[in-house]
C-alpha cells in the first residue's frame, strides 16, 4: 500500500534539510580542520577549507544537482535545534541500470556514536529505494573506517568487492571495500514497507 | 630503452580527429561491440559531434591517457584503450579498452594491447595499481584480463540491465609488484 503519510525527511532525533548558505559554511569549515573526519569521509587528500571555499563547494553541489540530475544531497540536522550535524547523499546515479552510490558522515566527533548515522542511513535507503526507485545501492568504505563497516553490515549490505591495497594512508596500504544492497533485500528486511 | 608503444601484434598511437570520427561512426553502429564494452546506453552521434568530442578530449586532462590501436601487420586502426588515474595519491588508475573492429576479436590483439596499457601504467606513470570493471557475461574479456595478470576482486550483483535481463559486473585489479613478478615482465627484459 502506498504510504505517503510517513515523512521522508524526519527521523527520531534527526531530519534531512537543504544547504543553508548563512550558517553552514562556518560549521563545515570547522569539520575540514579535523583531518580525521575528512579521512573517514573522503579518499581525496585531506585539506582544511575556509568558509568561503565551503560555500563554493555548496554552489558546485547545487549546480550538479540541477544540471546533471544524478546527485541528491541532504544536510543532516539535529531535530532539537536544527543545527547541522552531517551530510548524506546519493551520488553517481546510473538511471539506465538503476544504481546509485551512498555516502554519509557526521561532522563533529561529539555527535558520533549516538545513532545519528543509523537514522540517516535508514532515511537515505528509503529515499533511494522508495523515492528514486533504484534497483541497488553501493557504499564504498576504506578498510580502516571500522564504524562505517559496522554500520553497513548492520543494515544488511553484502560485501561485494575488496579492492586490494587501493589506498595508501600513513604509509600503510588499505583495501577499499564495496558494499551492495538490493531494493528487494531492503524491502524484505522491512516487511515490504520500507 | 624498450619501445613502450609497441607490442607483438599492435602499437599504440594517436590519430587525427577526422579519421577517428569516421572510425567511431562505424564502430558505434555495431551495438554488440558497444554492449560488450560499455554500460551507457548505445547511441549514434553525427560525425561533427564525434569530432568535437574527440577534439575536446584531446586536451588530455592530467589524469587521462588515451591511445588508439593499430595492428603491426597491416596498420589497421582497430580500437582504443585508455587509463584514467583516479588518484595520484593512492597511485591507482582505471583501465578501459574496446576493439571496435569485430574481425579482430578473439585473436590476441586486445590482450596484447592490455599488456601495453598495464606496462604503461607501471613503468611510465609509475602507478601501484590498475583497476577495471567488466560485464560478467563478457567471458572473452575476463579470460584476456586474467592472462595479463588481473585478479578478480569482486562482483556487483545485478549492476547491469539490458533487454530486461539483470547481470553482474566483475571488478579486477593488478598490483605493480605482482605484475613485475609475472612471466610477461620477465620475458620482456
Amino acid at each position: 500500500m502506498l504510504d505517503i503519510q510517513t515523512q521522508l525527511f524526519e527521523a527520531q532525533d534527526i531530519r534531512f534539510g537543504p544547504i543553508d548558505y548563512e550558517t553552514h559554511p562556518d560549521i563545515e569549515s570547522k569539520w575540514t580542520h579535523d583531518a580525521e573526519f575528512l579521512r573517514l569521509f573522503d579518499l581525496k587528500p585531506a585539506r582544511p577549507l575556509s568558509p568561503a571555499m565551503v560555500k563554493k563547494q555548496y554552489e558546485a553541489v547545487e549546480k550538479e544537482m540541477d544540471e546533471d540530475k544524478n546527485l541528491f544531497y541532504f544536510t543532516i540536522r539535529a531535530r532539537e535545534d536544527d543545527r547541522l550535524i552531517g551530510k548524506a547523499l546519493v551520488e553517481w546515479i546510473d538511471w539506465t541500470n538503476g544504481n546509485g552510490f551512498l555516502r554519509l558522515g557526521i561532522g563533529a566527533a561529539e555527535d558520533r556514536r549516538k545513532g545519528y548515522g543509523s537514522q540517516a542511513l535508514s532515511m537515505l535507503l528509503r529515499y533511494a529505494f522508495g523515492e528514486l526507485n533504484l534497483y541497488r545501492v553501493t557504499a564504498v568504505v576504506p578498510a580502516y573506517n571500522e564504524g562505517a563497516l559496522r554500520l553497513f553490515q548492520k543494515f544488511g549490505f553484502v560485501e561485494e568487492i575488496r579492492r586490494r591495497e587501493a589506498l595508501n594512508r600513513d604509509g600503510q596500504f588499505w583495501d577499499l571495500v564495496s558494499f551492495g544492497l538490493l531494493n528487494s533485500e531492503w524491502r524484505e528486511q522491512n516487511n515490504g514497507r520500507g | 630503452m624498450k619501445d613502450i608503444y609497441r607490442g607483438s601484434l599492435v602499437r599504440l598511437c594517436d590519430e587525427s580527429p577526422d579519421l577517428l570520427a569516421k572510425s567511431m561512426m562505424k564502430w558505434d553502429r555495431d551495438t554488440e561491440q558497444h554492449r560488450l564494452s560499455d554500460s551507457e546506453p548505445a547511441q549514434l552521434w553525427s560525425e561533427k559531434k564525434l569530432k568535437d568530442f574527440i577534439e575536446k578530449r584531446a586536451n588530455n586532462s592530467p589524469q587521462s591517457f588515451r591511445f588508439w590501436i593499430r595492428t603491426l601487420a597491416d596498420e589497421k586502426l582497430i580500437g582504443g584503450v585508455g587509463l584514467w588515474v583516479n588518484s595520484w595519491t593512492h597511485e591507482d588508475a582505471w583501465l578501459g579498452i574496446s576493439i571496435g573492429e569485430r574481425d579482430y576479436w578473439g585473436k590476441g590483439y586486445g590482450t596484447d594491447t592490455m599488456h601495453l596499457a598495464v606496462q604503461y601504467a607501471f613503468v611510465e606513470l609509475n602507478l601501484r595499481r590498475v583497476s577495471l570493471g567488466l560485464h560478467a557475461f563478457n567471458e572473452r574479456a575476463l579470460k584476456s584480463y586474467q592472462k595479463v595478470g588481473f585478479q578478480l576482486e569482486g562482483r556487483m550483483r545485478g549492476e547491469g540491465l539490458k533487454d530486461g535481463v539483470r547481470f553482474d559486473s566483475l571488478w579486477m585489479g593488478i598490483l605493480r609488484e605482482d605484475w613485475l613478478a609475472s612471466r610477461y615482465a620477465k620475458e620482456e627484459k
